[in-house]
């Protein structure tokens, strides 16, 4: 298929004697929602973290856009046009609502440490565009209100979304949500649904680890389904739901 | 650098001014000098430890790195005080490179050994070059530095030389942190896997601010030599290194004000426990104890938390 924006093919990990990841193939295609499901330990974070170069795999290759990204570092992947969020949120703890927005937008500005310190009009113009774009941002999670707060005065849902907004400032193609939705209660997951697809409408493809399966279902356009590392089963949501593996794997064997 | 920041800068500046003029004492003008010559080194590893998240256990071997380059090639071969001072800066920054790209690849805290093992090295060294350095009795006949054509020969010149030039490493680093940098450092110390899943470059950042930091300790290092024109081995000590490290934390790590207070406070005590002799060690433990139990976030961050209490 022609519009696959990230290719995996063989993925193999295993950390010491446990393989995490076995022979794992999948593509994801552009703005599309793909949602990776599995039980706890399948190996989904895992997946996160290998595409985004926090460590390499032991064998196989991700294709991003046509371009080969194993082995390549997290910070130039990123630059590449790959963001993520992560399942214990991670923010910035020690800068406010609107810093933590602005640090995503590290990639697309420019000022280095010479013209930081001479602090030239390049950096002020450039500091303004930041503010504003990362205001714009805000504004599509609704956090424009609490732009001056720290993190760790947010509810955790607000936490989420602001996590969400960093990520989407970096303006990527591909996009991973890790468990964007646990923590949070039945409306809120709603709302989160709803702007992952409206986020998928900014032309960004999004690939979804999540335990809810009523989000999963309603929003997802392609679903695999890990088991300790291998994948039993790949398709549309309304075929996954009625797949002998996918219920063996998360009722168990009967 | 903000409004609030160019305020405190002009208070500081005024009572820099009138300082010497309101005192006679020549003891009091040159510890301050001491106060902004450390001050400088604590500005460099307050940009390390408190925004790069690093930890450096050898800047008083930087220190002595630009002291003796100063000291060496001014007195023994006849170069220009500044031409020493630039070479000092160079070389520095060399074996600042030299340790942090290997050590600032990997997470951790790896930094803080090899700076550890390195100052060692270069201790042992100032002692066993005895022809170059003079060895454990040090060196002197070191000659004094010019600005433009003028002397700096006297202690009150000297005290708005060196003030000078803090304030100017002040301004850079304060220019620094408030800017795209800044807050990718920031970034780095909160959560290193985040700022680089957001792009944050975080090796290459940590370690150009690893040779910032060992450049500002070697400019101090030659300032310093050009004062006392004697220099020798212990006062490039690992106890220096650490007492560093202390006006960093005790200060406030994430306040480049604070590492300033924390230089003038680690200066200025010693010499008022200097009764105590060898039991000062107490007090300094004592000190980082209390602030580190109740006041985490060093005396800034303590007296602005108090500050604002007593406001409500």
């Amino acid at each position: 298929m022609n519009n696959t924006i990230l290719h995996a093919s063989n993925i193999q990990k295993s950390f010491g004697g446990l393989v995490a990841i076995s022979n794992l193939s999948f593509a994801v295609h552009e703005t599309k929602i793909k949602a990776i499901i599995g039980p706890n330990g399948a190996g989904k974070t895992t997946i996160f973290n290998l595409i985004t170069g926090i460590f390499p795999p032991n064998g196989g290759a991700f294709e991003f856009m046509g371009t080969r990204i194993t082995n390549l570092k997290s910070h130039i992947i990123s630059a590449m046009g790959v963001s993520r969020t992560f399942q214990n949120v991670q923010l910035f703890s020690n800068m406010s609502v609107l810093e933590n927005v602005m640090l995503g937008r590290h990639t697309r500005t420019s000022c280095g440490i010479m013209s930081s310190i001479v602090s030239m009009s390049k950096k002020k113009r450039e500091e303004r565009e930041t503010r504003e774009r990362a205001t714009y941002y805000l504004e599509i999670v609704d956090l424009c209100d609490r732009m001056n707060e720290y993190p760790e005065n947010l509810p955790f849902g607000k936490q989420r979304l602001l996590e969400i907004a960093r990520a989407i400032a970096t303006e990527p193609k591909l996009l991973l949500l890790d468990e964007p939705a646990s923590g949070l209660n039945t409306r809120e997951t709603q709302n989160l649904g709803r702007l992952i697809t409206e986020i998928r409408d900014m032309d960004i493809t999004i690939l979804l680890v999540e335990h809810d399966m009523e989000l999963v279902m309603d929003i997802s356009d392609e679903i695999i389904v890990l088991n300790s590392g291998r994948k039993i089963a790949e398709g549309l949501p309304g075929d996954i739901q009625e797949n002998d593996e996918v219920i063996k794997a998360y009722l168990g064997e009967d | 650098m903000g409004k609030k920041n160019s305020f405190t800068l002009l208070i500081l500046s005024v009572f820099l001014i009138i300082f010497p003029f309101v005192t006679t004492n020549t003891y009091y003008l040159s510890t301050m000098i001491f106060v902004g010559i450390h001050g400088i080194i604590a500005i460099g590893l307050c940009l390390l430890m408190g925004y790069a998240g690093q930890i450096s256990i050898g800047h008083a071997a930087f220190f002595g790195l630009g002291a003796y380059t100063s000291a060496v090639l001014t007195s023994r071969f006849g170069f220009h005080p500044w031409s020493a001072f630039f070479l000092g800066v160079l070389l520095s920054s060399v074996v600042a490179l030299a340790i942090g790209i290997p050590s600032l690849k990997l997470k951790g805290h790896y930094l803080a050994m090899a700076t550890l093992g390195f100052g060692e090295i270069t201790y042992i060294v100032f002692n066993e070059l005895t022809d170059l350095t003079g060895g454990p009795p040090g060196m002197g006949d070191i000659p004094r530095i010019s600005l433009v054509g003028f002397m700096v020969n006297t202690d009150v010149k000297y005290y708005f030389f060196v003030w000078a030039f803090l304030i100017f490493i002040l301004v850079v680093s304060l220019n620094l942190i408030n800017s795209r940098i800044g807050r990718a450092l920031r970034s780095i110390h909160d959560s290193e896997i985040a700022a680089s899943a957001m792009g944050v470059n975080t090796s290459k950042l940590k370690l150009q601010i690893f040779v910032i930091s060992a450049i500002f300790a070697s400019i101090a290092g030659s300032l310093y030599t050009h004062y006392v024109t004697f220099v020798s081995p212990s006062s490039f000590s690992l106890s220096f290194s650490i007492l560093l490290v202390m006006m960093v934390v005790i200060g406030g790590m994430h306040n480049l004000w604070g590492a300033l207070i924390g230089a003038g406070l680690l200066t200025i005590m010693p010499e008022f426990l200097r009764a105590l002799k060898d039991f000062e060690i107490l007090v300094y433990g004592a000190i980082l104890l209390i602030i580190m139990i109740y006041m985490p976030k060093g005396l800034i961050g303590g007296l602005g938390y108090l500050f604002n209490r007593f406001k409500k």
